[in-house]
């Protein structure tokens, strides 16, 4: 009797937050609403915190500091997608009447499915270098941002550099060069430019595939490497894939000044790891906490309390990737209030904004940020800059830079960046021209 | 007092043997086809058509499957996941071969394929039993899986290895893609889960039914009734494959709109599939529909209910506290109704007989 | 005829022409067929006991891991920490027989399947919820585990065995033994036998079976201890580990869900397939057939051998 009134009693209230949440109404306009996409729980947390508090931070410094962007405070609230596609679109579904400014993802996997939307719902997606690479068209995809490279630049730039390293792009010929990737979207992305890179370049490509579900036994990719002893070796992982990697290239004593991985792995992916001494991977912005900016963030928002992050956590790598997403998304917001002249901005005005972004040295230092990050600059038909990065190298301790910032090679990527483009654009029947106007030609 | 069937005589052997024979069972599904397809519709916000109401019909469709499998048949199937992805692919393969076919057709044909490669699987039923069974469903999983990433004539060969959903219409309404409503989207995938339904329970009713769950009882005197235990067998599998394939398609094209189905149709959706099947009731079609609604609705009602009941919530504590309360109800529903929810419900239709009596 | 070649004659050809690296993928295979045994393990325990299939093996391994770790950064030293992990996994037992177990007496095995399942989500929400979604490394030196690795100069070549994997394969080893004295030659062992057997029988002669139930829940948890440290040592501890917990299923189907030695026997044949089916093979096709070869090893064994190899034949009563 007692169950069968508590069953009663849980439907009811369970059925009383459905309803409450069925008819739930708009937030109230006098702020600027940023949902932010986490993942704090799930198989890649350990990358995914550091980024969710970067950017929840540096947003919560300038509703603190500044009182929000241009006088409006900004609206955080966190939506937990676990990196799940569905948990994804949830977060989507739920953020959407809350007229959201902009959209992050932080997972190729839920980027994919969002992009054919945010031209219908008017919500600019910000794929900071993940997503379709293909999305830096913005003639064909509009509403679709992925600064400061896409996968294929991050490709060229590791190759430039494996090229300085031997003397000469040409002196690549001959060599072996090995993939170790993610067996799914992201990892195989580069793939088809990788080969034909080697065909034009002369060097032979081995691939190593990690299957989502065994990122954490590699054993059998590194014995291969073993075998092969490819002269140099690329990774494109994320979350515990990183840090198996690392273990297992120590272990099967790979030289680690040969091992090159796209700009994700964090100091916790290779700290734990003795012989990760050596290991380089990209990088387009500064580490540590000696920019304004980031000792603003520590004043207002960690000693205050208003931070998730545990201190000596401020300034690591990813926390300053969360950083970076976290400036752009501002930098969009107050470029679209100065476009526009209103205060409180809505998508449509944040994909403007986003589309004539002009982050130049000025404007750096204007924020706090001087010598953090490279200059920006986007356009109507380039949603993606592709900016030179650097290499860095772990020493033990920290990250430090070891090159200059290298370009990536357009004559390669362009020409496959764009048959990406059109050849999504008609798969895709019905896919929308472009009607938003330009601010800005490019 | 309700539920007396008192006074319905029946007059001929068709009303003796149909599928809702008390009047009231009639009027309960008439009031439920109402609400479903006209209240919701009309009174429901995008954010429960879309996130909760479709989800809940594409994972009773695979319910539904799985149940004619393992609730009936008593097969148990690890490898639901895998299924759906067969379905999601070959509606993506047909779609682009097809680019005029109606997209219900080719949702509803992709079941076909679905129910080969489950044939296929299904072989090692007629030697290995119960739970040693399931690893043979398991390979399909991770084999089919594996297939899905290394097969690029799968995915048309594009870069981002996903399935690109385009825009398609029924009736000059646009049901696929950004730009399909809603509700639109609802009233598909609500029409295919009735018929869907409606046919499978006619099947179930019948002889083939029959034949499954003698099978399931004890399959040996089964055979020396005469019943052919490796067309039984293999036909329960393609019957539920198919109903899997179809999920799936729906989730792709209907639900989803296109993304990487590698993490779409993984091990933990195959093991979602069954304990929505297990804690809904096995042999049980109205125990589909109750699981699907108690797995998938569930914790996206908690999660983004509870913040709005006004209980303050950060986004990772919601999700904790999700999957706390929805491991804690597992465990309670199951502790007092082993059987699952659709016999929870069976008990209740009893107690409304004898109301207001206690027994 | 080439493709032929490169299936049935190429591989063993490159076995013969670097035996240093078969020697390393064999070891290899040994020691991930060891940490599979590990988990197959807990598994086995708690289905010879109670007929249940623990689906919470996994997330049993993540929180005494996490517990351990936990503990340790909170400020307790090793040993100790040692010690209040292996109580809070007694005090689990005790909490899952008292309000899962008790509850669901002589239900059918699925039911209880899906009992487990709503534990593991519900460790899953609490372990988060405490412990935070990090990764956390496994506090190797604290508890003497060595470091470092082994080279042979052999066969041409060289072979790597890290320390850490030979501690491993050792404590398995230990553990296996142990349990096996143990279920043949004490009390308490012979008792889970009986359960094993027949509730009802055990019942009848006096054994108290929530009494045995609860012992075989703590051993399942301190062998799930044991594999968190052990797999931790090797990568590190986090939810991402729970997923490997399903890797044990083809062992367990190779062995036979019942059986200990079994559990060890399919863990070494797995692993040892696994890893040389993808070095050797994988290539051919792509690579990352690792996910579903043992799958196959396993449904290969089944063919012959309905119940496993050593599993309890299935004896059908008409």
């Amino acid at each position: 009797m007692k169950m069968r009134k508590t069953t009663l009693g849980l439907a009811t209230a369970i059925m009383a937050g459905t309803l409450m949440m069925g008819f739930e109404a708009a937030k109230a306009q006098d702020s600027i609403f940023v949902p932010l996409f986490t993942y704090r729980t799930g198989p890649f947390a350990g990358s995914g915190i550091p980024i969710a508090d970067g950017m929840h931070d540096y947003l919560t410094m300038l509703n603190e500091r500044d009182g929000g962007i241009g006088g409006v405070k900004i609206a955080i609230d966190e939506c937990e997608t676990g990196y799940d596609t569905k948990k994804g679109l949830e977060c989507y579904d739920a953020v959407k009447p809350k007229n959201p400014v902009i959209i992050n993802p932080w997972s190729t996997g839920i980027t994919l499915p969002l992009i054919p939307k945010a031209s219908v719902d008017k919500i600019p997606v910000l794929s900071m270098a993940y997503g379709l690479s293909a999305s830096a068209r913005g003639d064909i995809f509009p509403w679709v941002f992925n600064p400061p490279d896409t996968y294929w630049d991050g490709l060229g730039m590791i190759l430039r550099y494996i090229g300085t390293q031997e003397g000469g792009l040409e002196k690549i010929k001959g060599k072996k060069i090995g993939y170790i990737y993610f067996d799914g979207g992201f990892g195989k992305e580069p793939i088809p430019l990788f080969e034909q890179l080697a065909k034009d370049f002369g060097f032979e490509l081995k691939l190593y595939p990690v299957p989502p579900g065994e990122m954490q036994n590699q054993s059998s990719q590194w014995l291969a490497v073993r075998r092969d002893r490819p002269d140099y070796m690329v990774m494109y992982g994320w979350g515990a894939m990183n840090t198996t990697a690392v273990k297992e290239a120590a272990k099967v004593s790979y030289p680690m000044d040969k091992f090159i991985s796209i700009w994700w792995p964090g100091e916790d992916d290779v700290r734990g790891t003795e012989g990760a001494k050596g290991f380089k991977t990209l990088n387009w912005h500064g580490i540590g906490t000696d920019y304004q900016a980031l000792k603003d963030i520590q004043k207002f928002v960690v000693d205050k309390g208003l931070s998730k992050a545990p201190k000596d956590k401020v300034g690591e790598l990813l926390y300053n990737r969360g950083v970076y997403n976290s400036l752009l998304i501002a930098e969009g917001i107050a470029t679209a209030q100065k476009l526009t002249g209103k205060k409180v901005v809505d998508g449509a005005d944040v994909r403007r904004g986003l589309e004539s972004l002009n982050i130049d040295e000025a404007r750096l230092k204007a924020i706090g940020l001087a010598g953090f990050t490279g200059t920006l600059q986007l356009s109507c038909n380039n949603h993606n800059g592709h900016r030179p990065s650097f290499v860095q190298q772990w020493d033990g301790a920290k990250w430090v830079k070891i090159s200059d910032l290298i370009e990536p090679m357009p004559d390669k990527v362009k020409p496959a960046l764009d048959a990406a483009a059109q050849d999504y654009a008609e798969k895709n029947a019905g896919w929308p021209k472009r009607t938003e106007a330009c601010d800005k030609p490019s | 007092m309700f539920y007396r069937e008192t006074g319905q005589f029946k007059t001929n052997y068709a009303d003796d043997m149909a599928l809702l024979p008390i009047l009231q069972d009639r009027i309960g599904l008439g009031i439920i086809l109402f609400v479903a397809y006209v209240i919701i519709p009309f009174f429901g916000n995008d954010f429960l058509l879309s996130t909760v109401m479709i989800p809940f019909l594409v994972f009773s469709l695979a319910a539904i499957g799985l149940n004619i499998l393992t609730g009936f048949t008593g097969l148990i199937s690890l490898g639901t996941g895998a299924f759906m992805g067969v379905g999601a692919y070959a509606c993506y393969k047909l779609s682009s071969v097809f680019p005029d076919l109606n997209i219900l057709l080719c949702i509803v044909f992709s079941g076909v394929f679905s129910a080969l490669i489950g044939v296929l699987f299904g072989l090692p039923s007629l030697r290995i039993k119960g739970f040693y069974l399931a690893v043979a469903t398991l390979a399909a999983q991770f084999f089919l899986q594996w297939c899905f990433v290394r097969i690029p004539w799968l995915y048309n060969y594009n870069v981002s290895g996903a399935i690109e959903v385009s825009q398609r219409s029924i009736f000059g309404v646009v049901v696929t893609g950004a730009k399909a409503a809603p509700e639109s989207r609802y009233i598909v995938m609500l029409v295919l889960v009735t018929l869907m339904t409606w046919v499978a329970a006619n099947v179930l009713s019948g002889r083939i039914g029959r034949a499954f769950m003698a099978v399931r009882d004890m399959d040996i005197a089964a055979e020396l009734m005469g019943i052919d235990l490796l067309k039984t067998k293999l036909l329960a599998f393609a019957f539920s494959s198919f109903y899997a394939g179809v999920a799936g398609a729906a989730m792709m094209f209907i639900w989803v709109g296109g993304g990487e189905a590698n993490d779409s149709f993984n091990i933990n959706q195959s093991f979602l599939i069954l304990f929505m099947v297990i804690i809904g009731g096995l042999g049980s079609l109205l125990g589909a529909f109750l699981g699907a609604a108690f797995i998938s609705s569930l914790p996206t009602i908690l999660k983004f209910g509870l913040p709005a009941l006004g209980i303050p919530l950060a986004g990772a504590t919601a999700e904790h506290l999700t999957y706390i309360l929805v491991g804690g109800l597992i465990l309670f529903f199951l502790v007092v109704e082993p059987h699952g929810l659709a016999r929870l419900w069976q008990i209740g239709k009893q107690k409304l007989r004898m109301w207001p009596f206690p027994y | 005829m080439d493709i032929l070649f490169k299936i049935l004659i190429d591989p063993f050809l490159q076995m013969g022409s670097a035996p240093d690296l078969l020697v390393q993928t064999i070891w290899e295979g040994f020691v991930t067929g060891v940490l599979y045994a590990l988990i197959a393990l807990g598994f086995v325990l708690i289905f010879k006991a109670s007929g249940v299939f623990n689906f919470a093996q996994g997330i049993m391994v993540v929180f005494a891991g996490l517990t351990l770790v936990g503990l340790y950064e909170m400020g307790l030293p090793a040993p100790i920490a040692l010690i209040v992990t292996l109580l809070v996994m007694y005090l689990l037992a005790v909490t899952i027989e008292r309000v899962v177990l008790r509850p669901l007496v002589n239900q059918p095995d699925i039911i209880l399947f899906m009992a487990t399942f709503g534990i593991t989500y519900f460790l899953i929400g609490l372990g988060e919820f405490i412990f935070g979604g990090n990764p956390k490394q496994m506090i190797s030196e604290q508890l003497y585990l060595p470091k470092g690795s082994l080279e042979f100069k052999m066969l041409g070549g060289f072979v790597q065995l890290q320390k850490i994997d030979i501690a491993a394969a050792v404590i398995a080893m230990i553990m296996i033994i142990a349990l096996a004295l143990f279920f043949q030659y004490t009390r308490i062992g012979r008792a889970l036998r009986a359960v094993a057997d027949s509730h009802k029988a055990a019942l009848s002669v006096g054994i108290s079976l929530n009494q045995i139930w609860v012992i075989v829940w703590f051993a399942a948890g301190i062998v799930a201890l044991v594999t968190g440290i052990m797999w931790g040592a090797r990568s590190d501890v986090s939810f991402g580990l729970q997923v490997i917990a399903l890797k044990a299923l083809p062992v367990l189907i190779l062995g036979g869900f019942t059986s200990v030695p079994g559990a060890i026997i399919g863990g070494l044949i797995i692993g040892i397939g696994e890893k040389l089916g993808e070095f050797y093979w994988g290539p051919l096709v792509g690579g990352g057939i690792e996910s579903w070869l043992a799958y196959c090893i396993a449904l290969f064994f089944l063919l012959f051998r309905p119940q496993g190899l050593f599993g309890d034949k299935i004896i059908e009563r008409i």
